[in-house]
């Protein structure tokens, strides 16, 4: 227990001078960090257009009411291609994440020193860029549209459902895949009977959120080309077409809660 | 399935339950999901041609990756990678500091009715809006560069880590506070000795990954203009240099699984 001795009288403290010391540093360096980040950002900030922003900001309001209502007429089409873009990515991502997560869940996979390392590497480098630059590089790659979007949406969920899915198939209860291979089944057998209604309904819950999450990135998707609400968006900005853009922002808002409502809802049903 | 008795299912032939209990629902969802297959794939325009010669492209991409060019774009990138991590650090710190009085102001156990239904429109908001979207508004306001970047990170950080933040709290061990209360503690006190030390190992945990999914974040806020290595990255696409865009999308990745290696080791520690 640290204690100080001061005019023989022991004080009671709850560190060390030396941890004290340390922990001092360690907000200095902290702050000191974050002092040195400010300093960049501002050195890059044309502080003129931020004393300005509340007069632009006023500005853009007053612009973009109201909404321009009977725009809506033309944001079927972009609305319907949104949604594919969703959910065939989706399933697109759900049909190459399950083998991926079996290979990487420890207890199935074929290989833990070759195989396992392969699909872990899929599982992060799939997750760790956005949606938005798989969309930027598939419209290099096969052109601008509805499909890179789809594809970008598809390659971007693989790790994500593969993550939750693998750590589901390491959670499941063991005696249950033992009881099937005492009957003598085969592997696929084992598989077929033991594990996968296992992981049922994790599936289908990751299925539903990740369905939710793909909602959102896709109306975006189209700033970059790859088809959806976001064409129009960008279109809309292009040309200072408030009252559309600010309509355009309702709608994405309208679906990205109608989409949270729909798989909190299919969530409960399941769990 | 418990009325029944063995006797019953003894020498019957057994059937897989099905995973939707209630049959009219399974055909109706079955029928339902296959006609808006058909629907979804025959809206969607794809330009097989264009697909076929991209091919080409896309496999130059792959190979790109096996040789990544660092080298003659060695300045831009890490002018851009810097001011990533810069925004980054920047919106963590303040997003963190000023989610924890929104995070205790939407805890029903702690705030007053008024208090609480503000902190939680205000949590509403932030979840709702992308921070895409929210940096093209920030970026029409206060002009290009990390300033728009930084705001919106921040914003978006505000409202993951206080509803999170606010469901922690919520869920606390209730004695623990009241006896803090009891020893006739300042509302501050009640805080400091009484909610924190409960939801300080969540709290710091949410915060890491936070600070994970802001650098991903940071690196596509660029293509609308707000700053980070997003900039970079789109001009390295947009010129087909390949090698460049490989060498920026590696730096990504691993910058990523450095953060995720980070915040699990220390996740392990405080909890």
């Amino acid at each position: 227990m640290p204690v100080l001795e001061r005019e023989d009288a022991r004080v009671w403290r709850r560190r060390t001078t030396g941890e004290s010391l340390i922990r001092w540093f360690g907000w200095l360096l902290g702050v000191a960090v974050f002092v040195y980040c400010w300093q960049i950002i501002s050195a890059s900030t044309t502080w003129f257009f931020v004393w300005d922003a509340p007069r632009i900001a006023n500005d853009i309001w007053t612009r973009a009411t109201p909404p321009r209502w009977e725009y809506i007429t033309q944001l079927g089409r972009p609305i319907w291609d949104t949604l594919n873009i969703a959910t065939l990515g989706t399933m697109i991502a759900l049909c190459l994440a399950v083998p991926v997560a079996f290979l990487a869940a420890r207890n199935t996979t074929p290989s833990a020193l070759i195989i396992r390392p392969i699909a872990l590497l899929i599982i992060v480098s799939t997750r760790s860029i956005n949606s938005l630059i798989w969309a930027l590089l598939l419209i290099a790659i096969i052109g601008p549209g509805v499909f890179a979007g789809v594809i970008a949406i598809a390659i971007r969920s693989i790790g994500f459902c593969a993550k939750l899915l693998y750590e589901a198939i390491e959670e499941i209860d063991h005696t249950q895949v033992e009881a099937i291979t005492a009957t003598g089944a085969s592997r696929w057998q084992v598989m077929a009977y033991g594990i996968v209604p296992q992981i049922l309904p994790a599936f289908a819950g990751i299925a539903v959120f990740r369905w939710d999450i793909n909602i959102r990135e896709s109306t975006v998707l189209g700033l970059v080309g790859a088809g959806g609400i976001g064409l129009q968006l960008s279109a809309s900005l292009n040309v200072l077409a408030w009252p559309q853009v600010s309509l355009i922002l309702i709608v994405i808002l309208a679906a990205v809660v109608i989409s949270e409502w729909v798989s909190a809802k299919v969530r409960g049903a399941i769990i | 399935m418990s009325d029944i008795t063995l006797d019953q299912m003894l020498g019957r032939g057994w059937k897989k339950p099905p995973f939707v209990k209630r049959a009219w629902l399974r055909w109706t969802l079955i029928i339902g999901f296959i006609v808006y297959l058909i629907a979804a794939v025959s809206t969607i325009e794809v330009d097989w041609g264009r697909v076929y010669d991209g091919l080409d492209r896309g496999w130059q991409f792959v190979l790109a990756f096996t040789s990544p060019d660092f080298t003659s774009r060695w300045t831009d990138i890490w002018e851009g990678l810097l001011e990533s991590i810069v925004m980054t650090v920047a919106a963590s710190v303040v997003g963190i500091l000023i989610s924890i009085p929104i995070g205790l102001g939407a805890a029903r156990n702690i705030a007053p009715l008024p208090v609480y239904v503000v902190c939680r429109g205000i949590v509403a908001i932030s979840r709702a809006l992308q921070e895409i979207i929210v940096a093209i508004l920030l970026v029409a306001i206060f002009g290009f560069g990390p300033l728009a970047g930084f705001l919106t990170l921040s914003f978006a950080t505000i409202g993951f880590l206080s509803k999170l933040l606010a469901e922690d709290i919520e869920a606390m061990d209730k004695v623990q506070a009241e006896a803090i209360k009891a020893s006739g503690a300042r509302w501050t006190q009640w805080i400091n000795y009484g909610v924190q030390p409960q939801v300080m190992p969540r709290l710091v945990g949410l915060s890491m990954y936070r600070i994970d999914i802001n650098f991903r974040e940071s690196a596509i806020l660029g293509l609308v203009g707000a700053g980070g290595i997003g900039a970079t990255l789109n001009t390295a696409f947009d010129r087909y240099e390949y090698d460049t865009a490989a060498a920026i999308l590696i730096m990504i990745i691993v910058i990523v699984m450095a953060l995720e290696y980070l915040s699990g080791i220390i996740r392990a520690r405080v909890q």
